[in-house]
């Protein structure tokens, strides 16, 4: 197998000797790297082909796929770009990498009926503060706090010219699927630590305690109209928290 | 071995195309009598969403086939049972003609290699196979075709030949064949036997389906030929169909296609070339019957 990623083997010389062992080595390649491309759009458009089919080159040698479903190679392909030397200069790409790995997810995730702003009209405040909302499946978040990637990511991924300044800060992105299209929108601390808590099965008063947290002069109605909209919540199997 | 439920659906029995997504909106207007279509079960195995709900709009208006490529039957393990699990939901959910794998392996200690890898046909290799078949049969409730796969690599320690070993697994375990005649041609051309010889001694009965593709000569230093998928169907592969339809009569025959992908007119154009051979190769024999 080592020789089939490139490392040499003595023990099958008869074999990796043949012109044909080198067509399955670079088969084996394509197949990993091919998928990498296709599951990577907006870092391929960032950076360029070449630039990406070497990088995943690499990464493909060193962590084949798991998995038979090629959509979800690369989990961990955005820590390597992190920590690749060449992309030093561009330290939004794992950050990209990681929205297009999300992109996939809420793409593929189950179909469920999503929260509707009016199902939660018939419940009193008390009420409301003891509902657990249980995001989608396909409604994905990711805060990332050291760079604008979810500008870049938007501006590529929508084939928009990059504006000519961008404001370094950290920024969020809110993912979801409507009529079987991915949408996405920014999101805030407080939406992500807000959506964090509902996975983590809190009740929404203690859910908004932590968006709060986040950010401390918070408008909650507006954020739970917000990602409600967004059709980020499964609809209503709403138990009361006891 | 135990005894597998053969539920296939009758398979509509003409040509039919690999199907890609972006040809997904010409597929769903097509028109053409007897069409189907194939794809690899691996891409849509998710838990919902457009790809699945294209999937399966397809699926009402055609008869699908299920052609998978990782099942690794050929490894030293039993295939996985999660992958095969979600093979079944998916069969459940979409309820294909037919569904098919290979004679090769891709999976080793956890490690997904995506290529169909070679092994010598050993009596142990039979053996494991069949069980692997059978394994899959089992939990699929259905009978599943094997296909010959392409050979690049002159292995020492054969102690069957491909033929032989094909109608054994299909003996032993009730499986059908997916006699891919391109791989054949490339497989022939690759190790130095002939083509010809090998299609006229194909068991005919347990052949499920045809595949069609194109080649690619070694962009290296070999003389070897490659199965990229990535051409029209070569006249020599043309030749040696029309050779084996009229021996063995109506096949269900699909067209691969998984890079340079053209547009879908130009596969459907390939698509009925194949079938008028289909239907060529029926008229000859019902007139020899006459």
């Amino acid at each position: 197998m080592d020789a089939l990623y490139g490392s040499e083997s003595s023990l099958m010389d008869s074999l990796t000797t043949q012109p044909g062992f080198t067509v399955y080595r670079n088969t084996v390649l394509k197949g990993s790297t091919d998928a990498l491309l296709a599951n990577f759009p907006t870092v391929e458009r960032l950076v360029g082909t070449d630039w990406l089919r070497s990088a995943v080159a690499i990464y493909a040698r060193l962590s084949p796929p798991t998995d038979a479903r090629l959509l979800h190679y690369g989990t961990d392909f955005p820590r390597f770009l992190d920590e690749f030397e060449p992309a030093r200069e561009m330290p939004y790409l794992g950050g990209v990498a990681r929205l297009d790995l999300l992109w996939t997810h809420v793409h593929c995730a189950i179909d469920e009926p999503g929260l509707e702003l009016s199902d939660l009209s018939q419940f009193t405040e008390t009420e409301l503060g003891n509902l657990w909302l249980t995001p989608r499946a396909a409604a994905g978040w990711l805060w990332l706090p050291d760079c604008p990637a979810y500008t870049i990511w938007r501006v590529n991924r929508e084939q928009l010219e990059m504006p000519e300044e961008l404001e370094w800060q950290g920024e969020g992105a809110l993912l979801t699927r409507k009529a079987g299209r991915v949408h996405w929108q920014p999101a805030s601390a407080a939406d992500c630590a807000f959506l964090d808590a509902c996975t983590a099965h809190l009740p929404l008063d203690l859910a908004a305690d932590k968006a709060i947290e986040a950010e401390p002069d918070l408008n909650l109605e507006n954020l739970i109209i917000r990602l409600v909209s967004a059709d980020a919540f499964v609809s209503m199997d709403l138990g009361l928290s006891s | 071995m135990g005894h597998t439920p053969i539920m296939n659906k009758p398979f509509q029995i003409g040509a039919g195309l690999g199907l890609k997504p972006n040809h997904y909106e010409d597929a769903l207007e097509c028109t053409v009598e007897g069409l189907w279509f194939e794809v690899h079960p691996e891409n849509y195995m998710v838990g919902g969403g457009p790809r699945l709900a294209w999937l399966e709009a397809i699926g009402e208006r055609y008869p699908l086939s299920l052609h998978g490529v990782s099942l690794s039957l050929a490894a030293d393990c039993p295939p996985d049972e999660e992958h095969l699990k979600r093979l079944k939901m998916l069969a459940d959910r979409v309820q294909p003609a037919l569904i098919s794998e290979h004679l090769a392996w891709s999976t080793w200690r956890g490690k997904y290699h995506p290529d169909l890898l070679p092994f010598p046909r050993t009596g142990e290799a039979l053996q494991r196979i069949a069980g692997n078949i059978q394994r899959t049969q089992d939990i699929l409730g259905r009978r599943i075709a094997i296909e010959n796969p392409t050979h690049y690599l002159h292995f020492d320690g054969h102690d069957y030949s491909e033929l032989d070993f094909l109608t054994e697994l299909s003996r032993r375990t009730g499986c059908g064949l997916l006699l891919d005649v391109n791989n054949v041609h490339i497989s022939a051309h690759n190790l130095g036997f002939d083509a010809s010889t090998y299609l006229d001694a194909f068991p005919a009965k347990a052949i499920m389906e045809i595949h069609l593709a194109g080649f690619a000569e070694d962009p290296g230093n070999s003389t070897l030929l490659i199965d990229t998928h990535d051409a029209p169907i070569a006249e020599d592969v043309w030749s040696l169909y029309r050779r084996l339809i009229e021996r063995i009569g109506l096949r269900p025959t699909l067209i691969e296609r998984d890079d340079h992908i053209p547009d879908f007119d130009v596969l459907l154009a390939e698509r009925n070339r194949a079938q008028t051979v289909l239907n060529l190769g029926q008229n000859q024999r019902l007139q020899v019957a006459i």
